[in-house]
């Protein structure tokens, strides 16, 4: 059983750890009454810089880090779009993750060839934490990871004790809620929004990182795959928390994980069933079926115009 | 009098007709000056590029029926859904999962008869009407969330978009698998199934004109209607339309969001039936996400979507010639599409800043 079920939890937190941290950047944007659906955009701008950072600088770090400035460059498209143009959200954020598809894949062929030869670059290696990393089951699965792994471990707890806990934190949740109370509470309303939005492309970008340096290897035009969309969905499902959060995205990366497992064990049940029932979970939290999952009232509102 | 009132009309008409046509000049001029421009920034030969880009789109007869044309058509449906639903204050992005759904529905049909004679045409009108009833239940879905739960379309809609996906990919490689089991897609549609094509015009087939009347049936529908003024006053303002108008709310928001369903089932209907002649999983290259693009250029009429929807096509055509012709990257033109949407934004916004109150830019935002 453990033979299976090992390689199953191990492929269930690498899924998770890049959909938990756009997660959490898009937890943050929708706090403070936002949908950024750019999201997806913001991933694969990641991932890109990712491959530039890590083959023309050079190293895993360099990497990560132009992982994260390709993020908050497109991120801050969409904070120019909807706080000082007052765009409405989805239609700037579905114009950045084209525009990140379209650019992203240009410069690719540009930069790379034409053929798209799959480039290998220096991945980041796994890092064992001495003595859990030897815990049956779990061990390697949570243990054994790259660093990213673990910079998510910190930055969940973080970001739930920033929100609960801080004057700041407050803040985002009241501009989420009631924008205009917010502001007459004295509140820098435009200020923290285009913080949130940045620091959601910080970790978007670093959620594309991870899925070149610490599990492809290499950059594939339209890697990001949808996961933008899916970080989307487990921000509801986790019910607009990051502990939520977290356990959402490993409900999602377990889903896609069972799909091999299953193949694995040569069950002949179509796979599509598993894949299906995180969005249909997500669906019902919408609904209200699984517990309480209310929105941030602003969510998605434009501000008003300025005069 | 009544020839003074006709001069007028007409006058105004002549106005409006050379106005759109000076913007499409513009837009067009822009397309290309952008599409120039980025090719010298990364670096491929610009003169060989735009050529191809010409070359492939409206350089020549069978460029612009069998490939512009024709990838129009399914953006002329999608972008119709798109336009109608935002202008009814529905948020529908799930443009791309309705057409899935459509298309799988639209395939099954074609592919569980095999008719002859007069039921030949029979089938055809059931296996579209299927496919706009198969999209249209994928709307219901998100409509029922909205009107029964308030849930937000826009993340349900994605999430279907999601479903539809694996929806699709379970019935290419189960029940709808061709014969053989072999590769994830569906059996090929009998030729008798096929839509006619338009004699003299190369691969463009009956499917076109219907998208054409249906742009311009929604254009007029929404000008000339009390259903359509139903649909746009919910739209602008749900609060006024309850008080003021006696409008059901939320019978409209439910009838937008099935309408458009329905027209991007169609949508896939109609490309199974005369493009892919099957199904398969990336039947559509984000036709349902593009749609949102045409619909916002065309400032969500679906007269102008009809014209910017072939315009659109002829980017896609242009951009698959480019990339075998010039060698430069086909994605060249989502920064394009991007750059467009971004630029109707901000020119909008400036109007809404110098003219108020401005509808346009109200009528673009969500309602929570």
């Amino acid at each position: 059983m453990s033979d299976t079920l090992a390689p199953f939890l191990a492929a269930t937190v690498r899924t998770a750890v890049p959909l938990g941290l756009a997660a959490l950047g898009e937890l943050l944007v929708e706090r403070a009454g936002m949908i950024n659906i750019g999201l997806e955009g913001a991933i694969l701008a990641g991932a890109f810089g990712a491959l530039v950072g890590a083959s023309s600088v050079g190293g895993v770090g360099a990497g990560f880090a132009l992982a994260a400035v390709a993020g908050v460059l497109v991120a801050a498209m969409f904070a120019l779009c909807v706080i000082w143009i007052r765009a409405d959200q989805i239609i700037a954020g579905t114009a950045l993750t084209l525009l990140s598809v379209g650019a992203t894949g240009t410069l690719y062929r540009a930069l790379y060839g034409s053929s798209g030869a799959a480039l290998r670059i220096p991945t980041s290696e796994p890092l064992a934490m001495p003595g859990l990393a030897s815990l049956p089951l779990v061990g390697t699965a949570l243990f054994a990871q790259p660093p990213i792994t673990y910079f998510l471990y910190v930055i969940a707890p973080a970001l739930a004790w920033w929100l609960a806990r801080t004057h700041a934190g407050l803040a985002l949740r009241a501009i989420g809620e009631r924008p205009e109370a917010a502001e007459a509470a004295g509140i820098a309303v435009e200020r923290m929004r285009v913080l949130a939005i940045l620091s959601g492309g910080v970790l978007g970008g670093l959620a594309g990182g991870t899925l070149v340096l610490a599990q492809a290897g290499t950059f594939a035009e339209g890697m990001s795959a949808g996961r933008g969309f899916i970080a989307i969905a487990i921000v509801v499902l986790g019910r607009w928390t990051p502990y939520g959060v977290a356990v959402g995205a490993l409900l999602f990366g377990a889903a896609s994980a069972l799909q091999y497992a299953f193949q694995a064990m040569g069950w002949d049940l179509p796979y599509q069933v598993f894949l299906v029932v995180p969005y249909l979970l997500t669906l019902a939290a919408l609904a209200g079926a699984v517990g309480r999952a209310r929105a941030p009232a602003a969510l998605g509102r434009s501000l008003e115009p300025r005069r | 009098m009544a020839t003074e009132k006709a001069a007028n009309r007409l006058l105004a008409t002549t106005r409006t007709v050379s106005r759109e046509l000076v913007l499409t000049t513009v837009v067009a001029a822009c397309i290309a000056g952008a599409t120039a421009l980025l090719l010298l920034v990364v670096g491929f030969p610009v003169g060989r590029g735009l050529a191809a880009l010409w070359v492939g789109s409206f350089g020549s007869w069978y460029a612009f029926t069998s490939a512009t044309l024709v990838r129009a058509v399914p953006l002329m449906l999608t972008g119709s859904a798109v336009a109608l639903a935002f202008r009814g204050g529905v948020l529908n992005i799930g443009g791309e999962g309705q057409l899935l759904m459509g298309a799988a529905a639209g395939a099954g049909v074609a592919l569980a008869v095999s008719p002859s004679g007069v039921m030949i045409p029979v089938t055809i009108a059931g296996a579209l009407l299927a496919a706009s009833i198969g999209g249209a239940l994928w709307a219901a879905v998100a409509a029922f969330l909205r009107v029964r739960f308030g849930v937000l379309e826009v993340i349900s809609t994605i999430m279907l978009n999601f479903v539809a996906l694996h929806v699709v990919s379970y019935l290419v490689r189960g029940p709808l698998q061709e014969p053989t089991g072999i590769y994830p897609q569906s059996a090929t549609i009998a030729d008798a199934l096929h839509l006619p094509r338009i004699a003299g015009a190369g691969r463009l087939h009956v499917g076109f004109l219907l998208a054409v009347l249906i742009s311009a049936t929604f254009g007029w529908v929404l000008r000339h209607t009390a259903s359509g003024f139903r649909l746009v006053a919910t739209g602008e303002n749900p609060t006024a339309a309850a008080s003021a108008g006696g409008i059901d709310v939320s019978a409209t928001t439910a009838r937008v969001f099935l309408l458009s369903g329905a027209l991007a089932g169609l949508a896939g209907g109609v490309e199974v039936l005369s493009v892919t002649f099957a199904l398969y999983e990336n039947i559509s290259p984000g036709y349902g996400y593009t749609a949102i693009a045409v619909a916002l250029l065309a400032r969500l009429d679906p007269w102008r979507v009809a014209a910017t929807a072939v315009l659109f096509g002829a980017l896609e055509a242009g951009a698959g010639a480019m990339q075998r012709d010039a060698g430069v990257p086909s994605t060249l033109v989502s920064v394009i599409e991007a750059a467009l949407i971004l630029a109707v934004v901000v020119a909008q916004s400036v109007r809404s800043r110098r003219q108020e109150p401005d509808t346009g830019a109200q009528m673009l935002s969500v309602d929570a």
